[in-house]
């Protein structure tokens, strides 16, 4: 049901672990419901030059996460904030319909660990 | 090198044996007659069918005119149920079953209460046992049927039927028990267990999908389930699936001819892969029954802390070892097994819980790679996992 391009990025997570004292830290969703994303981020003058994340969900949550964290190193805040859970399913080649909702987590992963980095920023 | 898929969820289906499918071939092609018809295609037929209803109904020590052919477990579990229920309307609307029973079940349960009836559920422990004395405490005199499994498909508790039977006669109520992952597993037999009705499947031991029977006590009124021709005595309308019951009473056969040696061969793979996973793995726990032989002689369930059930099960597959989870992600539901829930399993980890069912093609050599292929896979996923951190231990989140 998953295909190729997702059953490698499983097999092969990239970007696997945790920033030590990160610039914006978010995590989403919850044990009960079966899955938390926790993605961390390294980011100097408003560019992110470095993501990680820790996943406890499924094989589309752990492929979307190392999509998401892949996609967003590199950009500046303002485009990692455009980057939505179908851009990364696109570049995952889709996943099954049914596995959509595990994509949405990288999106608010993303957005709540910049929302963090902007607050401290202001803070 | 050990040769891969290694198929370990047979509590889903088994292979058909080649005794049922050797059984089976003459009458798709040769003996091809509809059982109805008069002419001698139909008498061949008839006989073939009146021939698998006497052998299972002698292996589990009912009359020939007690059972009746479906087209498998589900249909069976919905028949007892719903034609029981409109039968027995007049006399009362109170059913009781337990919390942990087959989606066949439980979805029939709804249905029911839609329609007026009041399901209500006995209460379960923490090892999928059925309280007893929380069943005699909710009896009324308007309860018409109590349904439980015999064998849970999930966890393998085997349930006290016999005791249960007892308490719904005691109240005038019918005992229905689901048996198919019993049946051919366990030595059943309905008089000394003392059930009304009892639902099979002929795939889960190895015959072919699609054919099951309900056992259905002389004496107990059932109202048709499916409305036709004159099957099954009136009672069950569609074409009679020859082949397919030739097949369910063949395969029956052999499980019960090798029933004790499988019994023995499977529980034993079952225990050295119980063993190795709980004294070599941490933070993993074992659902249903601790004593082990107090749950079906396949079946292990466990639960892996901090990493999820799906992706578990894909990392498995990936090496080449089919299993199946309780976790929402692999059912397609937003849910985690009501079962485990029901057993007070906590949430979170019932999304992390995967069944292994043994079969007796099974090999030690691949318990053996099952249990190390588990092993890394469980590591990969939990230096994944946000609960838990680089140095093994636990994290709070």
């Amino acid at each position: 049901m998953y295909n190729e391009k997702v059953i490698e990025v499983f097999r092969n997570p990239k970007n696997v672990g945790e920033i030590e004292n990160p610039d914006g830290i978010g995590t989403v969703g919850n044990a009960s419901c079966g899955d938390i994303m926790q993605i961390t981020l390294r980011i100097e003058n408003d560019i992110i030059t470095d993501a990680k994340f820790k996943t406890f969900g499924c094989t589309a949550a752990i492929a979307t996460s190392s999509t998401a964290t892949e996609m967003v190193k590199g950009m500046t805040i303002e485009e990692a904030l455009k980057v939505t859970n179908k851009k990364v399913v696109e570049v995952l080649g889709g996943l099954p319909s049914q596995k959509l909702h595990c994509s949405v987590l990288a999106e608010e992963a993303i957005k709540k660990a910049i929302e963090d980095y902007k607050s401290k920023k202001q803070g | 090198m050990i040769k891969t898929p290694i198929y370990i969820d047979h509590a889903a289906t088994t292979p058909l044996c080649p005794e049922a499918l050797e059984a089976m071939s003459p009458y798709f092609t040769q003996i091809f007659g509809n059982p109805n018809s008069q002419h001698v295609f139909g008498r061949e037929s008839v006989k073939a069918v009146d021939e698998a209803r006497d052998k299972i109904a002698k292996f589990i020590g009912c009359k020939p005119n007690e059972l009746y052919f479906t087209s498998g477990g589900s249909e069976a579990d919905n028949w007892a149920l719903k034609g029981i229920a409109h039968a027995y309307k007049e006399k009362g609307k109170h059913i009781i079953i337990s919390p942990i029973e087959h989606a066949a079940m439980l979805s029939t349960a709804k249905v029911l209460t839609k329609e007026g009836f009041e399901v209500e559920y006995m209460k379960v422990d923490d090892e999928g046992f059925i309280d007893l004395d929380h069943l005699s405490s909710i009896m009324r005199k308007d309860t018409i049927l109590v349904g439980c499994m015999l064998a849970n498909n999930e966890v393998g508790t085997i349930e006290p039927i016999k005791r249960m039977a007892q308490i719904a006669h005691e109240f005038g109520a019918f005992a229905f028990t689901d048996a198919v992952q019993a049946a051919g597993v366990l030595d059943i037999n309905v008089t000394e267990l003392g059930v009304d009705l009892m639902s099979m499947s002929a795939h889960k031991i190895y015959g072919p999908k699609g054919v099951g029977a309900l056992y259905v006590r002389n004496g107990v009124k059932i109202n048709n389930l499916i409305s036709g021709g004159h099957q099954e005595r009136t009672k069950r309308g569609g074409t009679t699936n020859v082949p397919g019951i030739v097949g369910f009473a063949k395969a029956f056969e052999i499980a019960m001819a090798e029933r004790e040696a499988n019994f023995n061969y499977v529980s034993s793979l079952r225990d050295r892969f119980i063993n190795r996973i709980l004294s070599e793995m941490k933070y993993v726990k074992l659902n249903g029954p601790k004593d082990l032989t107090k749950r079906l002689p396949a079946n292990a369930d466990f639960s892996f802390e901090f990493i999820e059930g799906e992706s578990i099960l894909f990392s498995l597959d990936l090496a080449g070892i089919a299993v199946s989870s309780g976790s929402a992600c692999s059912s397609g539901s937003l849910e985690p097994s009501h079962v485990l829930l029901s057993l007070g399993v906590p949430e979170e980890l019932a999304h992390g819980s995967i069944r292994f069912s043994f079969g007796k093609h099974n090999t030690i050599e691949e318990v053996d790679y099952t249990v190390e292929q588990i092993k890394s896979a469980v590591e990969k996923l939990r230096a994944m996992s946000p609960l838990f951190n680089a140095k093994g231990e636990i994290k709070n989140v």
